[in-house]
Protein backbone atom coordinates (compact mmCIF):
# COMPACT_ATOMS: atom_id res chain seq x y z
CA UNK A 1 0.00 0.00 0.00
CA UNK A 2 1.42 3.37 -1.00
CA UNK A 3 2.37 5.65 1.91
CA UNK A 4 -0.35 8.27 2.50
CA UNK A 5 0.72 11.89 2.86
CA UNK A 6 0.30 13.45 6.31
CA UNK A 7 -1.36 16.51 4.75
CA UNK A 8 -4.26 14.57 3.25
CA UNK A 9 -7.67 15.40 4.75
CA UNK A 10 -9.62 12.54 6.32
CA UNK A 11 -12.51 14.27 8.12
CA UNK A 12 -13.53 17.17 5.90
CA UNK A 13 -16.23 18.46 8.31
CA UNK A 14 -13.71 19.06 11.11
CA UNK A 15 -10.65 19.39 8.81
CA UNK A 16 -8.63 16.59 10.39
CA UNK A 17 -5.60 15.31 8.45
CA UNK A 18 -3.91 11.93 8.17
CA UNK A 19 -0.97 13.37 10.16
CA UNK A 20 -3.21 14.39 13.07
CA UNK A 21 -4.77 10.94 13.16
CA UNK A 22 -1.32 9.32 13.10
CA UNK A 23 -0.36 11.54 16.02
CA UNK A 24 -3.48 10.52 17.96
CA UNK A 25 -2.60 6.87 17.38
CA UNK A 26 0.97 7.53 18.53
CA UNK A 27 -0.53 9.06 21.71
CA UNK A 28 -2.39 5.85 22.41
CA UNK A 29 -5.64 5.89 20.45
CA UNK A 30 -6.41 2.39 19.23
CA UNK A 31 -10.03 2.67 18.06
CA UNK A 32 -12.38 5.00 16.21
CA UNK A 33 -13.73 6.52 19.42
CA UNK A 34 -10.20 7.17 20.74
CA UNK A 35 -9.26 8.98 17.54
CA UNK A 36 -12.53 10.93 17.65
CA UNK A 37 -11.93 12.12 21.23
CA UNK A 38 -8.44 13.33 20.43
CA UNK A 39 -8.99 14.89 16.99
CA UNK A 40 -12.77 15.54 16.55
CA UNK A 41 -12.69 13.34 13.41
CA UNK A 42 -16.31 12.26 12.94
CA UNK A 43 -17.84 14.96 15.16
CA UNK A 44 -18.89 17.37 12.41
CA UNK A 45 -21.99 17.91 10.33
CA UNK A 46 -22.04 14.45 8.76
CA UNK A 47 -21.26 12.68 12.07
CA UNK A 48 -18.56 10.49 10.57
CA UNK A 49 -20.69 9.02 7.82
CA UNK A 50 -18.00 9.90 5.28
CA UNK A 51 -14.76 9.44 7.20
CA UNK A 52 -15.42 6.62 9.67
CA UNK A 53 -14.30 3.91 7.29
CA UNK A 54 -11.13 5.83 6.41
CA UNK A 55 -10.33 6.28 10.10
CA UNK A 56 -10.82 2.53 10.57
CA UNK A 57 -8.45 1.82 7.65
CA UNK A 58 -5.81 4.18 9.01
CA UNK A 59 -5.90 2.61 12.48
CA UNK A 60 -5.75 -0.85 11.02
CA UNK A 61 -2.79 0.11 8.79
CA UNK A 62 -0.86 1.92 11.51
CA UNK A 63 -1.37 -0.72 14.20
CA UNK A 64 -1.51 -3.77 11.94
CA UNK A 65 -4.88 -4.91 13.31
CA UNK A 66 -7.97 -6.22 11.51
CA UNK A 67 -10.70 -3.67 10.63
CA UNK A 68 -13.13 -5.24 13.11
CA UNK A 69 -10.64 -4.54 15.90
CA UNK A 70 -10.78 -0.77 15.33
CA UNK A 71 -14.21 -0.43 16.94
CA UNK A 72 -17.29 1.43 15.87
CA UNK A 73 -18.05 5.08 16.56
CA UNK A 74 -20.61 6.12 19.14
CA UNK A 75 -23.74 7.94 17.97
CA UNK A 76 -25.99 10.51 19.61
CA UNK A 77 -29.17 12.19 18.38
CA UNK A 78 -29.74 14.15 16.25
CA UNK A 79 -28.17 11.90 13.59
CA UNK A 80 -29.01 14.43 10.88
CA UNK A 81 -28.53 18.21 11.16
CA UNK A 82 -31.55 19.89 12.78
CA UNK A 83 -31.92 23.54 13.75
CA UNK A 84 -32.18 24.40 17.45
CA UNK A 85 -35.36 26.32 16.67
CA UNK A 86 -37.08 23.25 15.24
CA UNK A 87 -35.92 21.14 18.18
CA UNK A 88 -37.14 23.71 20.72
CA UNK A 89 -40.58 23.93 19.09
CA UNK A 90 -40.96 20.16 19.01
CA UNK A 91 -44.07 18.86 20.76
CA UNK A 92 -43.50 15.88 22.99
CA UNK B 1 -47.00 12.43 21.30
CA UNK B 2 -48.19 10.31 18.39
CA UNK B 3 -48.74 6.63 18.98
CA UNK B 4 -48.55 4.17 16.08
CA UNK B 5 -48.51 0.44 15.59
CA UNK B 6 -45.49 0.57 13.29
CA UNK B 7 -42.92 3.16 12.32
CA UNK B 8 -40.77 2.28 9.30
CA UNK B 9 -37.64 4.38 8.77
CA UNK B 10 -36.64 4.41 5.09
CA UNK B 11 -38.91 4.09 2.05
CA UNK B 12 -36.59 1.97 -0.07
CA UNK B 13 -37.60 -1.51 -1.22
CA UNK B 14 -36.95 -2.92 2.28
CA UNK B 15 -39.02 -0.29 4.11
CA UNK B 16 -41.91 -0.26 1.62
CA UNK B 17 -42.08 -4.07 1.59
CA UNK B 18 -42.13 -4.12 5.41
CA UNK B 19 -45.04 -1.67 5.46
CA UNK B 20 -46.98 -3.44 2.67
CA UNK B 21 -46.54 -6.89 4.18
CA UNK B 22 -47.46 -5.70 7.69
CA UNK B 23 -50.59 -3.96 6.34
CA UNK B 24 -51.62 -7.01 4.30
CA UNK B 25 -51.40 -9.09 7.47
CA UNK B 26 -53.63 -6.80 9.47
CA UNK B 27 -51.37 -4.13 11.02
CA UNK B 28 -53.41 -0.92 11.02
CA UNK B 29 -51.65 2.27 11.92
CA UNK B 30 -48.40 2.43 9.88
CA UNK B 31 -46.16 5.40 9.11
CA UNK B 32 -43.15 5.29 6.77
CA UNK B 33 -40.68 8.21 6.91
CA UNK B 34 -37.97 8.98 4.37
CA UNK B 35 -35.64 11.93 4.16
CA UNK B 36 -35.85 12.05 0.37
CA UNK B 37 -38.49 13.94 -1.63
CA UNK B 38 -39.37 10.76 -3.53
CA UNK B 39 -40.01 7.29 -2.13
CA UNK B 40 -38.28 4.15 -3.39
CA UNK B 41 -34.82 4.58 -1.86
CA UNK B 42 -32.13 3.71 -4.37
CA UNK B 43 -34.78 2.41 -6.75
CA UNK B 44 -36.10 5.78 -7.84
CA UNK B 45 -32.95 6.54 -9.79
CA UNK B 46 -32.53 3.11 -11.42
CA UNK B 47 -33.74 3.72 -14.97
CA UNK B 48 -32.11 0.51 -16.20
CA UNK B 49 -33.73 -2.90 -16.44
CA UNK B 50 -32.77 -5.02 -13.45
CA UNK B 51 -30.62 -8.07 -13.54
CA UNK B 52 -31.61 -10.94 -11.26
CA UNK B 53 -33.84 -13.96 -11.34
CA UNK B 54 -37.04 -15.12 -13.07
CA UNK B 55 -39.80 -14.32 -10.56
CA UNK B 56 -37.81 -11.38 -9.25
CA UNK B 57 -38.63 -8.59 -11.63
CA UNK B 58 -35.60 -9.13 -13.87
CA UNK B 59 -36.10 -6.95 -16.93
CA UNK B 60 -38.23 -4.42 -15.05
CA UNK B 61 -36.79 -0.97 -14.45
CA UNK B 62 -36.00 -0.22 -10.80
CA UNK B 63 -37.95 3.01 -10.83
CA UNK B 64 -41.09 1.19 -12.05
CA UNK B 65 -40.81 -1.30 -9.17
CA UNK B 66 -40.47 1.64 -6.77
CA UNK B 67 -43.58 3.36 -8.19
CA UNK B 68 -45.61 0.13 -8.03
CA UNK B 69 -44.63 -0.44 -4.40
CA UNK B 70 -45.53 3.10 -3.45
CA UNK B 71 -48.97 2.74 -5.03
CA UNK B 72 -49.58 -0.55 -3.25
CA UNK B 73 -48.53 0.88 0.12
CA UNK B 74 -50.82 3.87 -0.33
CA UNK B 75 -53.77 1.74 -1.41
CA UNK B 76 -53.34 -0.23 1.82
CA UNK B 77 -53.63 2.98 3.83
CA UNK B 78 -49.95 3.32 4.79
CA UNK B 79 -49.05 6.88 5.73
CA UNK B 80 -45.87 8.01 3.94
CA UNK B 81 -44.00 11.10 5.14
CA UNK B 82 -41.43 12.35 2.66
CA UNK B 83 -38.79 14.98 3.22
CA UNK B 84 -38.87 13.67 6.78
CA UNK B 85 -35.84 12.30 8.62
CA UNK B 86 -35.90 10.23 11.76
CA UNK B 87 -33.17 12.09 13.67
CA UNK B 88 -32.99 9.95 16.76
CA UNK B 89 -34.48 7.67 19.35
CA UNK B 90 -34.84 8.67 22.97
CA UNK B 91 -35.63 6.68 26.09
CA UNK B 92 -38.24 4.01 25.80
CA UNK B 93 -38.05 3.87 22.00
CA UNK B 94 -39.50 7.31 21.40
CA UNK B 95 -38.64 8.39 17.84
CA UNK B 96 -37.84 11.99 17.01
CA UNK B 97 -38.83 12.90 13.46
CA UNK B 98 -38.17 16.07 11.54
CA UNK B 99 -41.37 16.13 9.52
CA UNK B 100 -41.42 17.95 6.18
CA UNK B 101 -44.39 20.31 5.82
CA UNK B 102 -46.27 21.11 2.59
CA UNK B 103 -44.80 24.63 2.61
CA UNK B 104 -41.25 23.21 2.70
CA UNK B 105 -40.56 23.97 6.36
CA UNK B 106 -39.82 21.28 8.95
CA UNK B 107 -41.43 20.47 12.25
CA UNK B 108 -40.16 18.17 15.00
CA UNK B 109 -42.60 15.51 16.12
CA UNK B 110 -42.19 12.70 18.63
CA UNK B 111 -43.71 9.31 18.12
CA UNK B 112 -44.00 6.25 20.31
CA UNK B 113 -44.64 3.31 18.01
CA UNK B 114 -45.38 -0.20 19.26
CA UNK B 115 -42.89 -1.58 16.74
CA UNK B 116 -40.11 -0.04 14.62
CA UNK B 117 -38.47 -1.22 11.40
CA UNK B 118 -35.09 0.32 10.60
CA UNK B 119 -34.54 0.14 6.83
CA UNK B 120 -32.04 2.95 6.30
CA UNK B 121 -30.13 1.33 3.42
CA UNK B 122 -26.50 1.79 2.50
CA UNK B 123 -24.17 4.66 1.84
CA UNK B 124 -21.31 5.01 -0.63
CA UNK B 125 -17.72 4.53 0.45
CA UNK B 126 -15.20 7.26 -0.21
CA UNK B 127 -11.70 6.60 -1.52
CA UNK B 128 -8.76 8.67 -0.48
CA UNK B 129 -6.18 9.96 -2.93
CA UNK B 130 -4.37 13.28 -3.09
CA UNK B 131 -7.12 15.81 -3.78
CA UNK B 132 -10.14 13.62 -2.92
CA UNK B 133 -11.90 16.61 -1.35
CA UNK B 134 -11.64 18.69 -4.55
CA UNK B 135 -15.04 20.02 -5.78
CA UNK B 136 -16.16 17.72 -8.58
CA UNK B 137 -15.24 14.50 -6.79
CA UNK B 138 -18.46 12.71 -5.83
CA UNK B 139 -20.08 9.35 -5.30
CA UNK B 140 -21.29 7.52 -8.40
CA UNK B 141 -24.72 7.33 -6.77
CA UNK B 142 -24.79 11.11 -6.39
CA UNK B 143 -23.93 11.49 -10.08
CA UNK B 144 -26.69 9.01 -10.92
CA UNK B 145 -29.25 10.99 -8.92
CA UNK B 146 -28.17 14.14 -10.78
CA UNK B 147 -28.58 12.71 -14.29
CA UNK B 148 -31.56 10.40 -13.78
CA UNK B 149 -33.66 12.30 -11.23
CA UNK B 150 -32.67 15.94 -11.48
CA UNK B 151 -31.70 15.85 -15.19
CA UNK B 152 -28.50 17.76 -14.54
CA UNK B 153 -25.08 16.68 -15.82
CA UNK B 154 -22.59 16.43 -12.95
CA UNK B 155 -19.83 17.53 -15.33
CA UNK B 156 -18.60 17.31 -18.91
CA UNK B 157 -15.55 15.04 -18.71
CA UNK B 158 -15.75 12.29 -16.12
CA UNK B 159 -13.32 9.71 -14.72
CA UNK B 160 -15.07 6.75 -13.00
CA UNK B 161 -13.31 4.82 -10.26
CA UNK B 162 -14.63 1.27 -9.87
CA UNK B 163 -16.03 -1.27 -12.33
CA UNK B 164 -18.58 -3.09 -10.19
CA UNK B 165 -22.13 -2.98 -11.52
CA UNK B 166 -22.70 0.46 -10.03
CA UNK B 167 -19.59 1.87 -11.75
CA UNK B 168 -20.50 0.29 -15.07
CA UNK B 169 -24.20 1.19 -15.04
CA UNK B 170 -23.67 4.76 -13.91
CA UNK B 171 -20.89 5.24 -16.52
CA UNK B 172 -23.27 4.15 -19.24
CA UNK B 173 -26.07 6.37 -17.96
CA UNK B 174 -23.68 9.33 -17.83
CA UNK B 175 -22.74 8.61 -21.46
CA UNK B 176 -26.43 8.42 -22.41
CA UNK B 177 -26.95 11.84 -20.85
CA UNK B 178 -24.24 13.26 -23.10
CA UNK B 179 -21.30 13.36 -20.68
CA UNK B 180 -17.87 12.34 -21.93
CA UNK B 181 -16.69 9.43 -19.76
CA UNK B 182 -12.91 9.66 -20.18
CA UNK B 183 -12.06 6.26 -18.68
CA UNK B 184 -12.89 3.77 -15.93
CA UNK B 185 -10.26 2.82 -13.37
CA UNK B 186 -10.22 -0.48 -11.46
CA UNK B 187 -7.75 -1.70 -8.82
CA UNK B 188 -8.51 -5.38 -9.40
CA UNK B 189 -6.95 -7.34 -12.29
CA UNK B 190 -10.35 -7.76 -13.98
CA UNK B 191 -13.67 -5.99 -14.41
CA UNK B 192 -15.75 -6.47 -11.29
CA UNK B 193 -19.30 -6.30 -12.69
CA UNK B 194 -21.33 -8.14 -15.31
CA UNK B 195 -19.88 -8.53 -18.82
CA UNK B 196 -23.06 -7.22 -20.48
CA UNK B 197 -22.68 -3.85 -18.82
CA UNK B 198 -18.92 -3.67 -19.45
CA UNK B 199 -19.22 -4.46 -23.16
CA UNK B 200 -21.65 -1.59 -23.73
CA UNK B 201 -18.95 0.74 -22.46
CA UNK B 202 -16.07 -0.89 -24.32
CA UNK B 203 -18.09 -0.85 -27.56
CA UNK B 204 -18.41 2.91 -27.22
CA UNK B 205 -14.62 3.09 -27.15
CA UNK B 206 -14.21 4.11 -23.50
CA UNK B 207 -11.03 2.58 -22.03
CA UNK B 208 -11.14 0.56 -18.81
CA UNK B 209 -7.82 0.53 -16.91
CA UNK B 210 -7.63 -2.49 -14.63
CA UNK B 211 -4.82 -2.80 -12.00
CA UNK B 212 -4.91 1.01 -11.79
CA UNK B 213 -5.96 3.55 -9.20
CA UNK B 214 -6.23 7.33 -8.96
CA UNK B 215 -3.01 8.89 -7.74
CA UNK B 216 -3.92 12.53 -7.73
CA UNK B 217 -6.65 14.97 -8.65
CA UNK B 218 -5.74 18.60 -9.35
CA UNK B 219 -8.27 21.36 -8.72
CA UNK B 220 -7.26 24.20 -11.04
CA UNK B 221 -10.69 24.53 -12.68
CA UNK B 222 -13.23 27.31 -12.06
CA UNK B 223 -13.78 27.77 -8.28
CA UNK B 224 -11.13 25.17 -7.56
CA UNK B 225 -12.96 22.44 -9.43
CA UNK B 226 -11.28 19.25 -10.71
CA UNK B 227 -9.09 20.01 -13.74
CA UNK B 228 -6.83 16.98 -14.09
CA UNK B 229 -6.77 13.35 -12.96
CA UNK B 230 -3.60 11.23 -12.75
CA UNK B 231 -3.97 7.47 -12.59
CA UNK B 232 -1.21 4.96 -11.88
CA UNK B 233 -0.69 1.23 -12.23
CA UNK B 234 -0.51 -0.77 -8.99
CA UNK B 235 1.22 -4.01 -8.04
CA UNK B 236 -0.61 -6.89 -6.31
CA UNK B 237 0.06 -5.21 -2.94
CA UNK B 238 -1.57 -1.97 -4.16
CA UNK B 239 1.76 -0.11 -4.34
CA UNK B 240 1.95 2.54 -7.04
CA UNK B 241 4.37 1.57 -9.83
CA UNK B 242 6.46 4.70 -10.58
CA UNK B 243 6.63 5.74 -14.20
CA UNK B 244 3.23 4.28 -15.12
CA UNK B 245 1.25 7.49 -14.53
CA UNK B 246 -1.26 8.73 -17.10
CA UNK B 247 -2.87 12.14 -16.82
CA UNK B 248 -6.30 13.06 -18.21
CA UNK B 249 -8.12 16.34 -18.49
CA UNK B 250 -11.41 16.01 -16.56
CA UNK B 251 -13.78 18.11 -14.45
CA UNK B 252 -15.46 15.32 -12.48
CA UNK B 253 -14.43 12.13 -10.67
CA UNK B 254 -17.11 9.64 -9.63
CA UNK B 255 -16.37 7.01 -7.00
CA UNK B 256 -18.02 3.59 -7.23
CA UNK B 257 -16.13 1.76 -4.50
CA UNK B 258 -18.99 -0.05 -2.83
CA UNK B 259 -21.43 0.82 -0.11
CA UNK B 260 -21.56 0.39 3.63
CA UNK B 261 -24.64 -0.14 5.79
CA UNK B 262 -26.12 3.01 7.40
CA UNK B 263 -26.16 2.11 11.09
CA UNK B 264 -26.59 5.45 12.87
CA UNK B 265 -30.13 4.82 14.13
CA UNK B 266 -29.41 1.18 14.91
CA UNK B 267 -26.62 2.30 17.24
CA UNK B 268 -29.04 4.41 19.30
CA UNK B 269 -30.92 1.31 20.42
CA UNK B 270 -29.84 -1.64 22.49
CA UNK B 271 -28.92 -3.53 19.32
CA UNK B 272 -25.83 -5.74 18.98
CA UNK B 273 -23.62 -5.04 15.97
CA UNK B 274 -21.15 -7.34 14.29
CA UNK B 275 -18.44 -6.60 11.72
CA UNK B 276 -18.93 -8.36 8.40
CA UNK B 277 -16.49 -7.78 5.53
CA UNK B 278 -18.61 -8.98 2.58
CA UNK B 279 -21.59 -6.95 3.85
CA UNK B 280 -19.61 -3.70 3.93
CA UNK B 281 -18.92 -3.13 7.65
CA UNK B 282 -20.84 -3.10 10.94
CA UNK B 283 -24.31 -4.59 10.75
CA UNK B 284 -27.06 -5.25 13.32
CA UNK B 285 -27.29 -8.85 14.49
CA UNK B 286 -30.72 -10.30 13.72
CA UNK B 287 -32.57 -13.62 13.54
CA UNK B 288 -34.60 -15.29 10.77
CA UNK B 289 -37.59 -13.10 11.73
CA UNK B 290 -35.49 -9.98 11.00
CA UNK B 291 -35.81 -9.17 14.70
CA UNK B 292 -32.93 -7.21 16.23
CA UNK B 293 -31.67 -7.87 19.75
CA UNK B 294 -33.93 -5.05 21.01
CA UNK B 295 -37.57 -6.03 21.54
CA UNK B 296 -39.97 -4.52 19.02
CA UNK B 297 -37.25 -3.35 16.63
CA UNK B 298 -36.80 -5.01 13.27
CA UNK B 299 -34.16 -4.46 10.56
CA UNK B 300 -34.18 -5.24 6.82
CA UNK B 301 -32.37 -4.47 3.57
CA UNK B 302 -28.96 -2.93 2.96
CA UNK B 303 -28.83 -1.75 6.61
CA UNK B 304 -28.30 -5.40 7.55
CA UNK B 305 -25.61 -5.94 4.89
CA UNK B 306 -25.24 -4.39 1.43
CA UNK B 307 -26.88 -6.63 -1.17
CA UNK B 308 -29.47 -5.79 -3.82
CA UNK B 309 -33.00 -4.55 -4.26
CA UNK B 310 -34.64 -7.97 -4.39
CA UNK B 311 -33.04 -9.27 -1.21
CA UNK B 312 -33.93 -5.98 0.51
CA UNK B 313 -37.53 -6.37 -0.58
CA UNK B 314 -37.80 -9.99 0.59
CA UNK B 315 -36.19 -9.17 3.93
CA UNK B 316 -38.79 -6.42 4.27
CA UNK B 317 -41.50 -9.01 3.59
CA UNK B 318 -40.11 -11.16 6.41
CA UNK B 319 -40.01 -8.18 8.78
CA UNK B 320 -43.62 -7.23 7.89
CA UNK B 321 -44.87 -10.74 8.65
CA UNK B 322 -42.95 -10.87 11.94
CA UNK B 323 -44.30 -7.48 13.02
CA UNK B 324 -47.86 -8.65 12.31
CA UNK B 325 -47.09 -11.68 14.48
CA UNK B 326 -45.69 -9.59 17.33
CA UNK B 327 -48.76 -7.33 17.28
CA UNK B 328 -51.06 -10.35 17.41
CA UNK B 329 -52.57 -9.89 13.95
CA UNK B 330 -51.56 -13.39 12.83
CA UNK B 331 -50.64 -16.54 14.73
CA UNK B 332 -47.11 -17.86 15.13
CA UNK B 333 -47.96 -20.83 12.90
CA UNK B 334 -49.28 -18.54 10.15
CA UNK B 335 -46.21 -16.36 10.42
CA UNK B 336 -43.86 -19.36 10.27
CA UNK B 337 -45.52 -20.65 7.10
CA UNK B 338 -45.27 -17.27 5.41
CA UNK B 339 -41.66 -16.75 6.46
CA UNK B 340 -40.71 -20.20 5.16
CA UNK B 341 -41.98 -19.27 1.70
CA UNK B 342 -40.15 -15.94 1.68
CA UNK B 343 -36.90 -17.54 2.91
CA UNK B 344 -37.05 -20.01 0.04
CA UNK B 345 -37.07 -17.07 -2.35
CA UNK B 346 -34.25 -15.38 -0.41
CA UNK B 347 -32.14 -18.54 -0.61
CA UNK B 348 -32.83 -18.59 -4.36
CA UNK B 349 -31.53 -15.03 -4.66
CA UNK B 350 -28.35 -15.90 -2.77
CA UNK B 351 -27.06 -18.46 -5.25
CA UNK B 352 -24.29 -18.30 -7.84
CA UNK B 353 -20.73 -17.13 -7.26
CA UNK B 354 -21.70 -13.67 -5.90
CA UNK B 355 -24.76 -14.96 -4.05
CA UNK B 356 -23.07 -17.76 -2.17
CA UNK B 357 -20.73 -15.34 -0.45
CA UNK B 358 -23.72 -13.30 0.68
CA UNK B 359 -25.57 -16.41 1.83
CA UNK B 360 -22.56 -17.35 3.98
CA UNK B 361 -22.30 -13.80 5.35
CA UNK B 362 -26.00 -13.77 6.26
CA UNK B 363 -25.63 -17.09 8.05
CA UNK B 364 -22.65 -15.76 9.98
CA UNK B 365 -24.62 -12.70 11.14
CA UNK B 366 -27.65 -14.73 12.21
CA UNK B 367 -25.51 -17.25 14.07
CA UNK B 368 -24.41 -14.44 16.40
CA UNK B 369 -27.99 -13.77 17.53
CA UNK B 370 -28.11 -14.01 21.32
CA UNK B 371 -31.88 -13.59 21.67
CA UNK B 372 -34.19 -10.60 22.13
CA UNK B 373 -33.80 -8.29 25.14
CA UNK B 374 -36.81 -6.42 26.53
C1 LIG C 1 -26.23 2.45 -9.24
C2 LIG C 1 -26.96 1.31 -8.59
C3 LIG C 1 -27.48 0.29 -9.39
C4 LIG C 1 -28.15 -0.78 -8.79
N1 LIG C 1 -28.68 -1.76 -9.61
C5 LIG C 1 -29.35 -2.81 -9.06
C6 LIG C 1 -29.91 -3.84 -9.88
O1 LIG C 1 -29.81 -3.80 -11.12
N2 LIG C 1 -30.55 -4.87 -9.26
C7 LIG C 1 -30.68 -4.92 -7.89
O2 LIG C 1 -31.30 -5.86 -7.39
N3 LIG C 1 -30.15 -3.95 -7.10
C8 LIG C 1 -29.49 -2.90 -7.64
N4 LIG C 1 -28.95 -1.93 -6.82
C9 LIG C 1 -29.00 -2.08 -5.35
C10 LIG C 1 -30.33 -1.65 -4.75
O3 LIG C 1 -30.71 -0.39 -5.23
C11 LIG C 1 -30.20 -1.60 -3.21
O4 LIG C 1 -29.66 -2.80 -2.73
C12 LIG C 1 -31.59 -1.41 -2.56
O5 LIG C 1 -32.14 -0.19 -2.96
C13 LIG C 1 -31.51 -1.49 -1.02
O6 LIG C 1 -32.78 -1.25 -0.48
P1 LIG C 1 -33.00 -0.66 0.97
O7 LIG C 1 -34.47 -0.47 1.10
O8 LIG C 1 -32.32 -1.53 1.94
O9 LIG C 1 -32.23 0.72 1.02
P2 LIG C 1 -32.34 2.05 0.13
O10 LIG C 1 -32.92 1.80 -1.19
O11 LIG C 1 -31.01 2.68 0.21
O12 LIG C 1 -33.38 2.94 0.96
C14 LIG C 1 -33.08 3.47 2.25
C15 LIG C 1 -33.87 4.72 2.45
O13 LIG C 1 -33.75 5.12 3.80
C16 LIG C 1 -33.72 6.52 3.86
N5 LIG C 1 -33.13 6.92 5.16
C17 LIG C 1 -31.89 6.63 5.65
N6 LIG C 1 -31.72 7.16 6.88
C18 LIG C 1 -32.88 7.80 7.17
C19 LIG C 1 -33.32 8.55 8.30
N7 LIG C 1 -32.55 8.74 9.39
N8 LIG C 1 -34.57 9.08 8.26
C20 LIG C 1 -35.38 8.89 7.17
N9 LIG C 1 -35.00 8.19 6.09
C21 LIG C 1 -33.78 7.66 6.08
C22 LIG C 1 -32.89 6.90 2.67
O14 LIG C 1 -33.14 8.22 2.28
C23 LIG C 1 -33.37 5.89 1.62
O15 LIG C 1 -34.43 6.40 0.84
C24 LIG C 1 -28.28 -0.83 -7.39
C25 LIG C 1 -27.76 0.19 -6.58
C26 LIG C 1 -27.09 1.25 -7.16
C27 LIG C 1 -26.53 2.35 -6.28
Amino acid sequence: MARIDDEMLVCRCEEVTVGEIREAIAQGAFDVVGVKRRTRAGMGLCQGRTCEKMVQQLISMELGVAPNETGVSSTRPPVRPVSYGALAEGVF
Amino acid sequence: MLSKDLLVVGAGPAGLATAIQAAKNGVKDITVVDLNMKPGGQLFKQIHKFFGSHEHRAGIRGMDTGAAMLEEAQSLGVDIWLNSACVGFYDDKVACIEQGQPDGTKKIVFMKPKTIAICTGGQENVVRFTGWTTPGVMGAGAAQTMVNVNKVQPGKKIVMLGTGNVGLIVSYQLMQSGCDVVCLVEALPGINGYGVHASKISRAGVPIYTKHTIKEVKGNGPNGRVSEVTIVEIDPKFNHIPGTEKTFEADTVTLAAGLKPVSDLVKLQDIDLVFNGPFGGWVPVHNEKMQSTCKGIYVAGDTTGVEEANTALEEGNVAGVSIAEELGCITAAEADAKRKEIWERLDGLRMGPFGERRAAAKKEVMEQFPGVRA
